[in-house]
């Protein structure tokens, strides 16, 4: 799941400064589970900007704001809406908030801050866990990703900084390659760790990626 | 005799570290650099050591050798990524710098850029790798040199990382990679350190175990705290506490300790942190 932050409403109102009328546009998935852009907050944003002398011209939430047909439908079902708006305030991820300007063409100002890809532990509590590398190698370090857990991506075992069991970045983060070197050993899978891991491909990873699946080509 | 031959000479090696400086004011570095001339055998050359920023290594390296006085170059992954690190080992080799040891580097949120981006392209063993891939002639993407460098190759272990095996894994890599020498975390417990080289024994490398100085009882007690692998029994600390000078008692400390390693490490790496000026004074007392 896409883990988000609300920006402080000073920055979102800096934003909307000189602006009048305000189209509000939530997420029915990630940013519901955040409590960034569901029904609670989506509705309280809009009685704040009431209070702050802004008109509304409609509240939704979209399922979800990342789809662009689904934004392109309900950019049609709320024409006249949008129409009067003069910008869209986008409660939901950064690509929500890029595929709602891409869908309506209108203006867009982000309400949330998009941090990580995580694990949603238990209501309210995410970690982050994955980098998006494009090139996965979890079936080498026991499922622990040594890109993520790791705040210097190392390869190849643990760096000097490790104390107590716990980061030299933070004594609130435990060593990614603690975690990894306990769970390979639990598994009976220390050889792993034993091998010379290669650098990183990171041509793997160039921004902007683009994925066209297989299925999908054959068809058209 | 250069550092590469010793090691191969089994011979018993002094190194000392040296810190170049925040800014281009070289005087003090120098001066610390013609007293420790002709009583160790290399000087360390810090990389903006704790992640904060200062005058290159590879520079002071070469001023170093300029001196008289062998460098260890250090080189850490934090701030390059492989193309500038296969570079800069490149650039050395043509300012005559044989020794690089290599390290992974503190993340730059310890030191005093926090903002800064941490590279970490390659981790320490992979750029072990690199080193040696760079000697047979061939740049890390399989393309021919033109002119290949001769380095002689160092890292580090810590013979007291708790729990040790993920850093005796390691340490088994960095050999297998090329390392040729390792310089340890500081040591203060000999007993300890002796039960690490038996574990280490068997790979036959070179150890130069670590000294770094005591300069008070806070000191001490902080590198306890916030220093992985470091472990100043309360005896010393005690010890400290009660002496009348402070650097006489951190000679005296070093030099005891010295002696106890002989027989176990083949040289000592003093880290002074400041103190230079001690260094040959520990020599002496060590009768080294
Ligand atoms: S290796 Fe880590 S960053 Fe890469 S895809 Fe797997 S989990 Fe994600
Ligand atoms: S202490 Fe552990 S998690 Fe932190 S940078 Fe070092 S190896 Fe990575």
């Amino acid at each position: 799941m896409i883990i988000t932050k609300q920006k402080p409403i000073d920055e979102i109102l800096k934003y909307l400064e000189g602006v009048k009328n305000v189209f509000i546009a939530g997420c029915a998935q990630c940013a519901t589970v955040c409590k960034t852009g569901g029904e609670d907050e989506v509705k309280k944003m809009e009685e704040l900007l009431k209070g702050h002398g802004k008109n509304i011209t409609a509240i939704e939430i979209w399922d979800p704001p990342c789809h662009l047909l689904e934004v392109r439908k309900r950019a049609r079902d709320n024409k006249a809406a949008l129409d009067k708006a003069d910008v869209i305030l986008s409660m939901s991820c950064g690509d929500g908030c890029f595929t709602i300007f891409h869908g309506t063409g209108k203006k867009v100002v982000p309400a949330t801050d998009t941090l990580f890809l995580g694990e949603a532990e238990r209501a309210g509590h995410f970690a982050e866990v994955c980098s998006l590398c494009g090139d996965c190698t979890l079936f080498m370090t026991g499922g622990y990703c040594p890109n993520t857990f790791c705040p210097k991506g190392l390869q190849n075992g643990p760096c000097g900084g490790v104390k107590d069991g716990k980061c030299e970045v933070s004594p609130d983060i435990d060593c990614g390659w603690l975690l990894i070197y306990n769970r390979l050993k639990e598994l009976g899978e220390l050889d792993k760790m034993k091998k010379i891991h290669p650098p990183k491909d990171h041509s793997k990873s160039i921004k902007p990626r683009k994925v066209v699946v297989d299925a999908v080509k054959k068809r058209t | 005799m250069t550092l590469k031959e010793k090691i191969k000479n089994k011979k018993f090696m002094i190194t000392s570290e040296i810190g170049p400086p925040k800014g281009t004011d070289v005087k003090t570095i120098l001066e610390e650099a013609r007293l420790l001339k002709g009583r160790v055998d290399a000087v360390n050359v810090t990389d903006s050591q704790s992640a904060v920023m200062r005058l290159g290594s590879l520079a002071v390296s070469r001023l170093l050798k300029e001196e008289g006085v062998e460098p260890v170059y250090q080189l850490t992954c934090r701030d390059r990524n492989r193309i500038a690190l296969q570079s800069d080992a490149l650039s050395a080799a043509v300012l005559g710098i044989e020794n690089i040891l290599v390290l992974t580097g503190d993340h730059p949120s310890r030191g005093d850029h926090p903002e800064a981006k941490p590279v970490f392209d390659l981790d320490s063993v992979q750029l072990i790798e690199t080193l040696k891939k760079l000697e047979s002639g061939k740049d890390l993407s399989g393309k021919e040199l033109k002119g290949a460098p001769k380095f002689c190759i160092g890292a580090v272990v810590n013979p007291g990382a708790d729990p040790v095996e993920p850093e005796l894994i390691k340490f088994e890599k960095k050999l297998k990679a090329g390392a040729e020498f390792f310089q340890t975390q500081g040591v203060y417990d000999v007993k300890a350190f002796a039960k690490f080289i038996d574990k280490v024994k068997q790979y036959n490398t070179c150890i130069i175990a670590g000294i770094i100085l005591i300069k008070s009882p806070d000191m001490a007690r902080f590198m306890n705290k916030n220093v992985a692998g470091i472990f100043i029994p309360d005896s010393l600390i005690n010890e400290v506490e009660g002496a009348a000078d402070k650097q006489d008692k951190a000679v005296e400390i070093a030099a005891r300790t010295i002696k106890e390693l002989k027989g176990l490490a083949q040289g000592v790496h003093i880290m002074s942190l400041g103190w230079n000026r001690l260094v040959p004074r520990i020599l002496d007392a060590a009768g080294l």
